[in-house]
């Protein structure tokens, strides 16, 4: 209890402060707004179902873009790591393509799909490649080596190989992967959507600053971060759920 | 032996580098595709020459990379001082370590609009919102390093009197080193990504600036070429920042 008191005092000091600042005009109202203005706007985008529209804009993007790019990095990434000479001889192509940042291809997405979902999800899609490609071909090469003898003595052929024994053993580290590249996922959607994209909640964000509405702009974030922590703390708690242990283990090793 | 076999290797995946290029050169020549959207390699080659040749390319360039460095550099500063005053004493860490990890899932991108709301549209602004943003991968970097300093290390700058100033210099900063320079590369891409977003938004020139025009004009091969030059500006600082570490940490060994 004494922790958690400890915690919340910073936070509640700032803001006891901020608002103090703003109220007496130390600071500016009109670009800063104060908490309890902004607390009453995040109430009000609750009220008027705003927030809810915006946020499914936002998730539609960024896991379309996140299935999409992490089942490319996943098959990408079984077979170089099933096979090294491959992974070798992409390796300059790749090396070539990973430090482009993903925002510069937000212009090239909206000359190819204009505005909208599909425009937003291949950016997210392009940086959750990444992440998956790497850690499952590491998690794939990390596989035992015995079962992939059990594999041969089984004469399994390559599919069964693929699917009875590499996938289920590289699982727990594709899925630590997959839960990095789903926070990646929002904060690459909300990116697209505050400098081009104009749905959902960094669409809000922009027009609140149009607007000149600070109490808006920071009752938004507030709502991103809330959201974007709680989607992270669910998939941690489904890592926790299924693979447990396993879970643990591929969260230290990856 | 090895390390002829490894350039062999690298010759080869620069080949098929190479054999891609090609054959996207072939297709774009037969347009089986759009070439609105994917223009010949060679005519993006092209481009990208002549855009080197001319002085406005590297004005653009100059005040792209200034301000990247400009707000990285402070948040580096900024970043490892508060974090080294956060993570050497338990004390602090109690009341702050808590809010720190309320802000860290937040989208760098998301405070763009409250420092336009604060600042306006210029290159203040973009200085400050890539500082702002950069700053926290190197704070919660610095604390976790100088947070898990090896208790026994304590104990032997205890029993050698070191004074506290000698004890952070010579024991603790050493060995949160390794920690500090991951955040570092993590502000780094963050520092990209938010001078390219920042200046798309605000309309100020730079390497930003300059693809989000050549796309809306269609200029395909010189938003190619844009795309290009963004990814070799983050490869080519990426690498500075990697010869430095491995520099600064060479006593680790191999």
């Amino acid at each position: 209890m004494n922790r958690v008191l400890k915690g919340l005092l910073l936070p509640l000091l700032v803001l006891a402060g901020w608002e103090l600042c703003a109220r007496s005009g130390v600071l500016k109202a009109e670009s800063l707004s104060f908490p309890t203005a902004i607390l009453a706007a995040a109430v009000k985008v609750v009220q008027d179902g705003s927030l809810f529209k915006a946020a499914l804009e936002t998730f539609s993007g960024a896991m379309v873009g996140l299935a999409v790019g992490a089942s490319v990095g996943i098959v990408a990434g079984v077979a170089f790591g099933l096979s090294r000479r491959l992974s070798q001889l992409m390796r300059v192509t790749t090396e070539s393509l990973r430090p482009i940042p993903s925002v510069a291809l937000i212009p090239l997405a909206l000359l190819i799909y204009g505005y909208g979902v599909q425009m937003e999800s291949s950016v997210v899609a392009f940086s959750c490649f990444w992440p998956l490609l790497i850690i499952t071909e590491s998690a794939v090469r990390g596989i035992e080596p015995r079962l992939i003898e059990v594999a041969r003595l089984l004469n399994f052929n390559l599919f069964q190989r693929i699917t009875k024994i590499v996938l289920p053993a590289a699982l727990p580290r594709i899925f630590v992967g997959l839960r990095l590249a789903a926070a990646v996922s929002l904060v690459v959607a909300v990116t697209v959507e505050i400098t081009a994209n104009p749905m959902g909640l960094g669409y809000a964000l922009i027009v609140a600053q149009e607007s000149m509405r600070p109490d808006k702009v920071f009752a938004f974030i507030g709502w991103i971060g809330l959201i974007g922590w709680m989607f992270n703390a669910s998939l941690l708690w489904a890592q926790r759920q299924w693979f447990g242990r396993m879970g643990n283990w591929a969260e230290t090793s990856t | 032996m090895n390390t002829r076999n490894g350039w062999r290797v690298w010759l080869a995946s620069l080949g098929v580098l190479a054999l891609l290029v090609g054959l996207w050169q072939l297709v774009a020549q037969y347009e089986l595709v759009s070439p609105v959207f994917f223009p010949a390699p060679m005519r993006s080659f092209e481009s990208l020459w002549d855009q080197m040749r001319g002085a406005e390319f590297w004005m653009a360039f100059q005040q792209t990379l200034m301000r990247m460095a400009l707000g990285f550099v402070t948040a580096s500063l900024a970043g490892v001082l508060l974090g080294a005053l956060i993570g050497l004493s338990p004390g602090a860490r109690a009341y702050i370590e808590p809010t720190l990890e309320l802000i860290r899932p937040l989208p760098a991108s998301a405070m763009i609009p409250v420092f336009v709301l604060l600042l306006g549209l210029n290159d203040r602004m973009i200085i400050a919102a890539i500082a702002f943003s950069s700053l926290w991968p190197v704070l919660l970097n610095t604390v976790h390093g100088f947070k898990t300093v090896e208790s026994r290390l304590m104990e032997v700058a205890n029993i050698l009197h070191l004074s506290r100033l000698e004890m952070i210099w010579k024991i603790a900063l050493p060995s949160a080193m390794p920690d500090i320079f991951a955040g570092l590369r993590l502000a780094l891409t963050v520092s990209l990504i938010l001078a390219v977003v920042a200046e798309m938004l605000a309309g100020v020139a730079g390497l930003g600036q300059n693809i989000t025009l050549a796309a809306r004009s269609f200029r395909s091969a010189d938003l190619y070429a844009g795309i290009v030059v963004l990814g070799a500006v983050g490869y080519a600082t990426n690498l500075i920042l990697e010869r430095v570490e491995n520099h600064l940490l060479r006593w680790r060994g191999a």
